[in-house]
């Protein structure tokens, strides 16, 4: 009787984001009717893309016991990058050159791909903390964000016919009622989750999370896994830096800010834990959602700024209260179950 | 160039040097083909530091080896594993956040078309599981196994590839029950049908009479010397694992140890392991005033685990303790500490010092309070102290305010008993206080140990050094498998007598009689 019962609670615990995210939805649309509309949802999907893809990159980088602080300034040096790419070209010498936007998406997806390498390379080669290199790769983006236009904003990024470079914008355009940004959300988030689960890379990034010394000793490289999750992280962050300049029609060298918080804050809504070796896509899927419906529900509702984040703070602390009651919930269980078969 | 059809591994002179330490020194090994291949020596005595050689784990310093007449070098585990050798380690080194197919199947994963098969991978778990007759559903998380069946998903993960030819098994029963051995033993004789060869480690001597083939006994570093099993008794071994060399001076004690008082008495004092089974199991132990109590036993018999118990450390231990005739609730550290115990720990660089504070502030940590008024600290009163230790132990300090590492690891101990001293115990219990420092150091803590001891300090010391603990202890318990084997003292301290009965808790598992 008393085990159905604990058994129950597990349940409700383990699939409690996914519980908060119904009860928050139905709290907004009693709190504001206009909540519940096709318009506010597409709103809400369009801010969830941009932390989510955050997050899915900061899922890996956590799952392997690491943090990623850099990827908000990723954001804002690769919008200026993009923009200022757009607006004034490429000058060499003389000679100023331009990009069709295809170009520019892959060279701003690799400049991404590039900052995650040295992150990954600095904590694993020099041995720095994460925490310590991610910050410190987070103040050198930021500031050569600022840089690259003494810190004024790039308004052209629509691009000139005449240039060939027009079409940034379509990344921040809505294709059947639905925002670019959520498809690319929804791709990214497949392969993802495919990476994770479907292939021995996933197992190892499992595994160096979960005891890193025996995944040495099983023959897994775990330095080679590492860089990998950062370079992930660092790609993750690039699409943000593109999409978030074509929805705002501007590159702007603050753009950003922040935002790694609400990535890692999404990552750990979802069970990631951040001691490494547990975490799921789908799980960082609602944890996004839900930071994404209580900053636009809150927004709608009238709750101002400062009381939003209080509110955030408290929900991401509850979170990790849960989750660790669940951890002792459990292993009492395992104990229990112990005792009753001895 | 090395060729023997019957060896199929040749270890030609291997050193391995540690900074500061020799782990292997010159010691050649042939690892025989289809045989069970044991490896006998003390703890320390490089045993399973010769095995990460084998397996790519560590390289070696010096020296080569060779395998079908080829000279090879394993830079890595996937080095050796391409050979066909496999280990499973003394430590298990599982993953606990993953399923039982994740782990068996971890780094040799079957893919289709670059995706991962489950089904297959799930299949073959359970085809392993089933010949190692432990039936585990391959979903089920590792975390949430016994440790003897972690034991088994251990050994199945070697049994993954078909082209194992050389299987390393450092201590794999250490953790099983009986009927676990059992079927080990099977797989074994089932894997020298097959031609593999086993390496096989462990302590429990009437294990390795039962399933080695040929023994090779190491002590030290060195080689001593190796023998088929049929040739050989227990006697044999356990003479060849101790030695003969070195003798310490034993001391002569003035106090009349008959009639001390008991100033301390353990009664079914049991501590219980995390997964299953005992690592203290009803173990009854007294202390006299003034004497220089010993325990011995081997890793993992549960010695540094009845310091932890006493220092309140293991809250969740069971069992009484009577101090000074009354008895004692076990509270936090720092109650201990007031009652009157003190710790010299067993890793001195992790546990007895903070590195980043110097010599003098080392000494005072524990009794910073003794020197404060109303929560000022008074330094001269503080200084006068340490300096007093100091001279009491001869700790050879040129300044006490230069950094803690700036001493050899002789005084650092030193000043970690100082440390202890200073807290004016009542009872001080020294877990291995003479690992890694000389020859000249180890006398000289002996003697303060001997020195305070006449004064009326009673002291409980740990080693798994036979001579060391036979030349100061008083009297000595040995604990084998968390239980309590023998007690002896005067003519009854031996070396035959501690070694046998530091095995003697091993050989019929770990069910716990409640």
């Amino acid at each position: 009787m008393k085990k159905d019962n604990s058994q129950l609670i597990m349940t409700l615990l383990k699939g409690r984001t996914f519980i908060v995210l119904i009860l928050l939805i139905i709290f907004f649309s009693f709190a504001s009717p206009s909540f519940l509309s096709l318009n506010t949802l597409t709103m809400v999907a369009k801010h969830v893309a941009l932390y989510g893809i955050l997050a899915l990159g900061m899922t890996f980088v956590i799952i392997t016991g690491g943090i990623d602080l850099s990827v908000g300034s990723v954001v804002g040096l690769v919008g200026m990058l993009a923009g200022g790419l757009i607006q004034e070209g490429l000058t060499i010498g003389a000679k100023t050159y331009y990009f069709t936007v295809p170009a520019i998406v892959v060279l701003m997806l690799c400049i991404g791909c590039l900052i995650g390498l040295v992150n990954g390379l600095i904590i694993t080669k020099l041995n720095v903390a994460a925490f310590i290199t991610t910050l410190g790769t987070m103040y050198i983006c930021r500031g050569l964000a600022n840089l690259r236009s003494n810190g004024a904003t790039f308004a052209a990024i629509g691009g000139y016919e005449g240039l060939g470079n027009v079409g940034l914008k379509a990344l921040g355009a809505d294709f059947m009622g639905i925002p670019a940004g959520v498809y690319v959300f929804a791709i990214l988030s497949i392969i993802a989750a495919v990476l994770l689960n479907r292939t021995p890379t996933g197992w190892h990034i499992l595994a160096v999370g979960g005891n890193e010394k025996s995944a040495k000793l099983s023959g897994i490289k775990a330095d080679q896994v590492k860089i990998m999750t950062y370079v992930i992280s660092g790609f993750c962050a690039a699409w943000i830096g593109l999409i978030n300049t074509a929805q705002l029609s501007a590159a702007h060298p603050a753009s950003g800010d922040g935002w790694e918080m609400n990535a890692i804050a999404a990552t750990v809504l979802g069970g990631t834990s951040m001691s490494g070796g547990s975490g799921t896509i789908i799980g960082t899927i609602v944890g996004a959602f839900v930071i994404g419906v209580i900053n636009d529900g809150m927004t709608m509702c009238g709750v101002s700024e400062f009381w939003q984040k209080i509110i955030r703070g408290a929900v991401i602390i509850l979170a990790v209260v849960i989750d660790q009651t669940q951890r002792n919930l459990q292993a009492k269980m395992a104990l229990q179950a112990r005792n009753e078969s001895k | 160039m090395f060729d023997d059809p019957n060896v199929v591994l040749h270890c030609e002179k291997i050193d391995k040097i540690y900074p500061g330490t020799k782990a292997l020194d010159q010691v050649s090994f042939d690892l025989l083909k289809a045989k069970v291949n044991v490896l006998i020596g003390e703890n320390g005595a490089g045993k399973s530091t010769l095995m990460k050689m084998i397996a790519g784990i560590e390289q070696p310093s010096a020296g080569k080896m060779y395998m079908d007449g080829q000279e090879v070098y394993f830079k890595d585990t996937n080095a050796a594993r391409a050979r066909g050798i496999g280990i499973i380690h003394q430590e298990l080194s599982l993953f606990p956040n993953l399923t039982v197919y994740q782990n068996i199947f971890m780094n040799h994963e079957k893919t289709n078309m670059g995706f991962l098969d489950d089904k297959q991978h799930v299949d073959g778990a359970i085809k392993i599981l089933k010949r190692l007759e432990h039936e585990i559903p391959p979903d089920t998380m590792v975390g949430d196994l016994r440790v003897g069946q972690q034991q088994m998903v251990e050994i199945a993960r070697n049994l993954v590839d078909n082209d194992l030819r050389v299987l390393i098994m450092d201590e794999p029963t250490s953790s099983l029950s009986a009927a676990e051995v059992k079927v080990l033993f099977k797989i074994m004789r089932e894997l020298l049908e097959q031609g593999i060869s086993i390496v096989y480690i462990s302590h429990r001597l009437e294990e390795i009479m039962e399933i080695g083939d040929h023994v090779t006994i190491l002590r030290d570093g060195k080689y001593v010397a190796d023998a088929d099993i049929k040739d050989i008794t227990l006697e044999w071994i356990v003479e060849n694992m101790v030695g003969k060399n070195t003798q310490y001076h034993r001391f002569t004690r003035s106090i009349d140890l008959d009639h001390a008082e008991k100033i301390l008495e353990v009664k079914n004092l049991s501590l219980p392991k995390t997964g299953g089974g005992w690592l203290l199991d009803n173990v009854n132990m007294y202390l006299k005033k003034g004497e220089v109590l010993g325990i011995y036993g081997l890793l993992g018999a549960g010695r540094s685990e009845v310091f932890e118990c006493l220092m309140g450390m293991r809250p969740e231990h069971s069992g009484e303790v009577d101090y000074n005739g009354k008895p004692m609730k076990i509270g936090s550290i720092a109650d201990q500490l007031n009652a009157g115990f003190a710790i010299v720990p067993e890793d001195r660089q992790r546990q007895g010092l903070v590195q980043s504070l110097d010599i003098c502030k080392n000494a005072s940590l524990a009794s910073l309070e003794d020197f404060a008024t109303l929560s000022l600290m008074n330094y001269a009163a503080e200084e006068k102290a340490v300096d007093a230790e100091i001279q009491e132990l001869h700790i050879k300090v040129a300044d006490k305010h230069l950094p803690i590492l700036s001493l050899s690891g002789g005084n650092q101990q030193k000043v970690v008993i100082a440390k202890g001293l200073m807290t004016k115990p009542t009872v001080l219990l020294m877990d291995e206080p003479s690992r890694g420092i000389d020859i000249g150091a180890k006398t000289e803590v002996f003697e303060i140990i001997h020195k305070f001891s006449e004064k009326g300090l009673s002291i409980i010391v740990i080693s798994s050094e036979l001579k060391e603990i036979m030349a100061i202890a008083d009297r000595i318990y040995v604990l084998s498998n968390g239980k309590c084997t023998a007690e002896l003292s005067g003519s009854e301290i031996t070396e035959d007598n501690l070694v046998r009965a530091s095995y003697a808790g091993l050989g019929t598992g770990k069910n716990h009689a409640a």
